[in-house]
């Protein structure tokens, strides 16, 4: 048995150390959204660690103290029916711990799902993310160029990514900048972040959506902004414009390199609507008994037609 | 659909060799039923019983067997991603073993470890002689069967399900499914899901009405209750799983837009139908081995259990808790900040009564005399294995964190690390615990102490590895990963773990041949010394349980008993009431298969007939005049005293 | 078998009282089911797609005549339990008869109901709201043809085998299923045809 919680405590050790040496991606943050998270993840796992803690030293010292060959063979355990005390405190102490964690998730949840802090003079850049087989496409319609499989960023400006599918649900993740999110065939999400360094970072679909789910990753690369609005402005200059032909067989390829064109397939293939949040608990509460009548039109709107016009209308969260 | 197409399954090698494998094992059994001429005695013992001690044995036996089927797709998963770019399995073939893994490990594995030790076990702690439908108990083990058996044919015929246990849409669609996968898929979960439903009416009945007199709710063993509380919450959870299958089926075969892309369907009602039976099911296959810890931590510490209405509280608690915290189960779908943060705290409060629970075991040992049997081991090692995921499962539910954990390999090493030391080594401590109350002799004691170490060990290796690939953003389902990652060098040891694990299960197994082989028979009907009722009769148990109901005036009543020289078993002899055999499970249930597989493939005809033929069976039940039957003082009196006479 | 005849006589044994008990618990099963049914319902009813929505193709009087019909039956099979208690079988099986006969004729309005939709192009494919709303009226139109068939199982029995506790107690536990159904309709009736009817 020791040896087992040895074993852990080495494992633990183990963990300390990685994440000492070389971070993990998860704690090689390169932006405030992803450094709010890195900061949560490593507060829950000191925490959870003390509660480890008290578990292990408990376990130990019953098992040491009250295994059968330390007590002398006429030993009756006695009956015990159990202690008002001992349980209201180990009632109110996870209590205490969980509405601390609660705060903690409340406060950071809000934190990442507005704009990054800092940025806020800043009108943020909006991209459109969307999905199709195992690629990704990057609308930029403030630009108006579009990229597949790959998506740059200027730096030290908040980035707002809307994400859709055209197909199953997938995942949009980049995992140094910031938490993922779902993108789905009939409602818009959102994810805000910001980077704060020049690099290049991994982003991948981590939702499975079938047979080439593994291979379905993309390059986030960040750069100046002077770098983005080169680069944007070459794009835009050079390259052909997405016609619907094209995408429709882009949409239709399953793996495909990188490709970047002069206009977005938005203008003929608008994205879905943004998504009020009582519908999503309507769901399965019965709440949307009562939905009131501004909501189930929009959610009529939502969808009747997939090609409305492109709307920007959102419920305020 | 061609031939060609039906059977593409078998141009795999590897699926080849499987199907291979079970075709030889069931010829050799019916060749070996046949040699020993022992068709009659199988089918009148096993096929058509309704002793609820038969079921529950027949459940554990799938259970083990789906147990290898599980663990041979979790090696074959991990030995492909023991190495970067490794090509043991192409993307579909892997797509397929992570799919039919998860679904056989919790519904055919986990549920029927779970549901046949609260058969063998539960009438016996409460003092009754069968279930309150034992009929019932045979169509909802012949339900499960065939489904079982229906999904596992998906290996051979047609081609697995593929978009993992979860089956999201659109994704499971036709559209991007089109094989015959996910029809297997809702048919398969569909039958055994109704088996199930009518397991949990059953049992409620039979815990609320059966108990022996005397034995109020609050003097009920824990284990009873758990069991209680668990078909409480199948009651609730499987109709949501019911209607969600038969809506999966309309939209893959009558073409309903439930779930579609367009004309109004919505893919996320998937996901939260999904996981509203989904969260619920993992404290079903949870609360039960609570139940069994509590048994063995308190026969082995020779003490009775601390704080028993605190741990009957806790898991009521837990059981209104699992309803209300599905959609933590997709914090990433964009529900905004409220609804995650409600999710969070249901989800995170469900630490409070665990804890509870954990701190209540640990007490009951202070001041006890701790016995090492295989067992208690297992709940000894449960423990400190399970608390890590406890933890880690506090660390996923806060939902701003939960946006770098969800679907990578953090999440996979949590769930395992709750199921196995919690499920896994709850119903393998319960199996070593009831094995001689089931057979009457032992399992031997070193080779189930030394299939724990390897199980305990192993199952660290292979697990913690993957909490830090998670942090290192491997996302779980990938087939395979380029070196550049970094994921190598863990993913070998993990695959290592896996391997330990295979042989911590293969001694498991070849214990029940050694001891079987060597054992002693005859063993005493209180072997460990216990606490609970089903310890009072003999073992193997009568066919009636118990020759005379005994009266309860308190919580473990026998333990006090036995202490105070009382024989509670002592009292007149009646003549005893029991039910008769039928077969007609069992053929209706095979009836209920073909309509189904005939349903797989959309061959409307003869699924109907087929169902013309399960009606049949429910019309000729109603009209049947059978009151079971007699067993007279004398029989029962004969049977007491050679049980009794061969100690 | 103990029968304790200060019982009704579906109570009067303990196998009996069990099945009541049992059946209970099932329809606590049953209630989860169209529950779901009807959040699928509710989640989805105004995602109409391209095809009608409810106000265009619900239409009030066969729906007043089915739930007329519906509550009727409910009320005859009451009367056919109180008979049966009496010890009355020829009331008994009148009352179930004509429960049955209504349940039929529900039946019947529900299928012309469903053949309207259809003429009117508006099939379980067309939209989810139509996929809803059909599985939720076809799952509760299944249980009343089940109902029937049920029935009819039961009154044969009563008929060969008179009133005993296992008639009885079928019977009765059918009278349960019955009111159910019942209780359910008048769900349906108020917050699918009745809403719908008025947005």
């Amino acid at each position: 048995m020791k040896k087992k919680l040895s074993l852990m405590f080495i494992a633990f050790g183990a963990l300390a150390i990685l994440t000492g040496c070389e971070p993990l991606t998860v704690f090689d943050t390169k932006g405030p959204n992803a450094k709010t998270l890195s900061d949560t993840i490593i507060l829950s796992i000191i925490t959870m660690a003390f509660i480890l803690l008290v578990v292990y030293v408990l376990l130990v010292v019953m098992l040491t103290k009250y295994r059968a060959s330390k007590t002398p063979a006429d030993y009756e355990p006695p009956h015990e029916e159990g202690s008002h005390v001992l349980e209201i405190i180990w009632t109110v102490i996870p209590i205490i711990i969980v509405a601390f964690l609660a705060v903690v998730t409340v406060k950071t949840t809000s934190t990442v799902e507005s704009q990054p802090e800092g940025y806020d003079n800043k009108e943020p850049l909006v991209i459109y993310a969307s999905s199709s087989n195992w690629k990704w496409h990057f609308s930029y319609p403030e630009q108006g160029i579009e990229t597949v499989n790959y998506v740059n960023m200027p730096i030290d400006r908040p980035i707002e990514f809307k994400l859709y599918s055209f197909g199953p649900i997938t995942s949009f993740w980049i995992p140094q900048l910031a938490g993922q999110k779902y993108a789905m065939s009939d409602m818009l999400t959102t994810i805000h972040l910001a980077a704060d360094d020049i690099g290049s970072f991994m982003g991948r679909n981590s939702n499975f959506s079938g047979r080439g789910f593994a291979e379905m990753e993309f390059e986030a690369q960040t750069m100046t902004q002077e770098d983005f609005d080169k680069w944007a402005a070459d794009v835009k200059a050079n390259e052909k414009p997405l016609t619907e032909e094209k995408f429709d067989e882009l949409l239709k390829a399953e793996h495909v390199g990188r490709s970047s064109y002069s206009s977005t397939h938005l203008e003929f293939r608008p994205a879905p609507m943004e998504h009020s949040e009582h519908m999503k608990m309507g769901d399965m509460d019965h709440s949307d008994m009562d939905m009131s009548e501004d909501e189930m039109d929009h959610s009529k709107m939502n969808h009747e037609d997939h090609s409305q016009e492109k709307s920007e209308e959102t419920h305020s969260h | 659909m061609s031939m060609e197409e039906i059977f593409h399954p078998l141009k795999e090698p590897m699926i080849m060799g499987a199907a291979i494998s079970i075709i030889v094992g069931a010829v050799v059994i019916a060749v070996g039923l046949t040699y020993f001429k022992k068709w009659g005695y199988f089918y009148k013992n096993w096929l058509s019983t309704v002793d609820h001690k038969k079921i529950g044995i027949m459940y554990i036996a799938t259970a083990l067997l789906m147990l290898f089927r599980g663990g041979i797709d979790a090696l074959l998963m991990r030995a492909q991603t023991a190495v970067p770019d490794n090509g043991l399995l192409d993307a579909q073939h892997y797509n397929e073993i992570f799919t039919t893994h998860g679904i056989i490990m919790i519904l055919f594995m986990a549920m029927p470890f779970v549901i046949g030790l609260m058969n063998i076990v539960i009438p016996l702690q409460i003092g009754a002689r069968d279930v309150a439908f034992p009929r019932l108990n045979a169509v909802s083990f012949w339900l499960f069967a065939a489904g079982c058996g229906l999904l596992n044919l998906s290996f051979i015929i047609g081609g697995s399900p593929d978009t993992g246990w979860t089956a999201y849409f659109p994704l499971a669609g036709t559209e991007f499914s089109p094989t015959v996968g996910n029809n297997y898929y809702s048919l398969a979960l569909q039958l055994s899901g109704i088996g199930t439903l009518l397991t949990g009416v059953n049992f409620i009945t039979t815990i609320i009405k059966m108990r022996a007199p005397g034995m109020t709710l609050m003097k009920m063993p824990m284990f009873s209750w758990s069991i209680l509380i668990t078909n409480v919450i199948i009651v609730f959870a499987f109709p949501v799983l019911t209607v969600a299958l038969a809506l999966m089926m309309l939209d893959r075969q009558f073409g309903t837009q439930f779930f579609a892309m367009q004309n109004g369907g919505m893919d996320m009602l998937w996901a939260n139908l999904f996981w509203v039976w989904g969260h619920p099911e993992v404290y079903i296959v949870i609360l039960p081995a609570f139940g069994i810890f509590s048994e063995i931590i308190a026969t082995f510490a020779r003490k009775n259990l601390y704080g028993y209405k605190s741990m009957v509280m806790s898991m009521v608690v837990i059981s209104l808790l699992s309803f209300l915290v599905w959609a933590h189960h997709f914090y990433t779908m964009g529900h905004g900040v409220m609804v995650n943060s409600f999710f969070s705290i249901t989800t995170m409060a469900i630490a409070v009564p665990t804890g509870v629970k954990i701190f209540n075991w640990l007490l009951t040992m202070r001041h006890g005399k701790i016995q090492f049997t295989t067992p208690m081991l297992y709940a000894l090692g449960f423990i400190p294995i399970f608390t890590i995921g406890g933890v880690t499962g506090v660390m996923l539910a806060m939902s701003s964190a939960d946006y770098q954990y969800h679907n990578t390999m953090f999440l996979v090493a949590h769930f395992h690390y709750v199921l196995i030391p919690g499920t896994v080594f709850g119903v393998l401590a319960g199996y070593h615990y009831w094995w001689p109350k089931m057979f009457g002799f032992r399992l031997n004691e070193k080779l189930g102490k030394a299939g724990f170490w390897f199980i305990a060990i192993s199952f660290n290796v292979a697990f913690f590895p993957l909490f830090i690939l998670g942090l290192d953003g491997y996302a779980r389902r990938m087939y395979t990963y380029s070196e550049s990652t970094g994921y190598g060098p863990l993913s070998m040891v993990s695959f290592i773990g896996a391997i330990g694990l295979a042989v911590g299960f293969a001694l498991i197994v070849y214990n029940i041949y050694y001891s079987w082989k060597h054992m002693p028979r005859n063993e005493k009907a209180d072997v460990w010394d216990g606490r609970t009722l089903e310890w009072a009769t003999h073992s193997p148990v009568p066919e009636y349980n118990f020759a005379v109901v005994p009266t309860i005036s308190r919580l473990d009543e026998f333990w006090f008993a036995k202490k105070e020289g009382r024989d509670i078993t002592a009292g007149k002899i009646e003549k005893i009431h029991m039910p008769n055999n039928t077969g007609a499970p069992f053929w209706m249930s095979g009836f209920f298969f073909l309509a189904a597989f005939f349903a797989v493939f959309s061959l409307w005809t003869p699924a109907i007939i087929s169902m013309l033929f399960v009606f049949g069976f429910m019309i000729h039940r109603s009209f049947e005049d059978d009151h079971g039957r007699y067993i007279s003082v004398e029989e029962v009196m004969a049977t007491e005293k050679s049980l009794r006479g061969d100690k | 078998m103990k029968i304790d005849s200060s019982l009704p006589l579906e109570y009067s044994t303990e196998e009996n009282r069990l099945k009541i008990f049992g059946f209970w618990i099932f329809l606590g099963a049953e209630i989860m089911l169209f529950a779901t049914l009807f959040t699928v319902y509710f989640t989805l009813h105004t995602r109409t797609g391209s095809g009608p929505n409810g106000a265009e193709i619900f239409e009030l009087t066969p729906v007043l005549w089915e739930t007329f019909l519906l509550l009727a039956s409910s009320f005859t099979i009451g009367l056919g339990v109180h008979a049966m208690r009496l010890g009355n079988k020829k009331a008994m099986m009148t009352f179930f008869i004509i429960t049955l006969l209504l349940g039929l004729g529900f039946l019947g309005i529900e299928i012309d109901e469903f053949v309207t939709y259809v003429h009117e192009g508006a099939t379980i494919q067309t939209s989810a709201f139509l996929s809803a709303l059909m599985t939720l009226l076809g799952t509760h139109g299944a249980h009343v043809t089940f109902g029937f068939f049920w029935g009819v199982a039961i009154l044969i029995q009563v008929a060969k085998r008179g009133l005993n506790p296992q008639t009885a107690n079928k019977a009765f536990i059918f009278s349960l299923y019955w009111h159910f159904l019942d209780v359910v309709w008048i769900f349906i009736f108020s917050f699918v045809y009745l809403k719908g009817l008025i947005s």
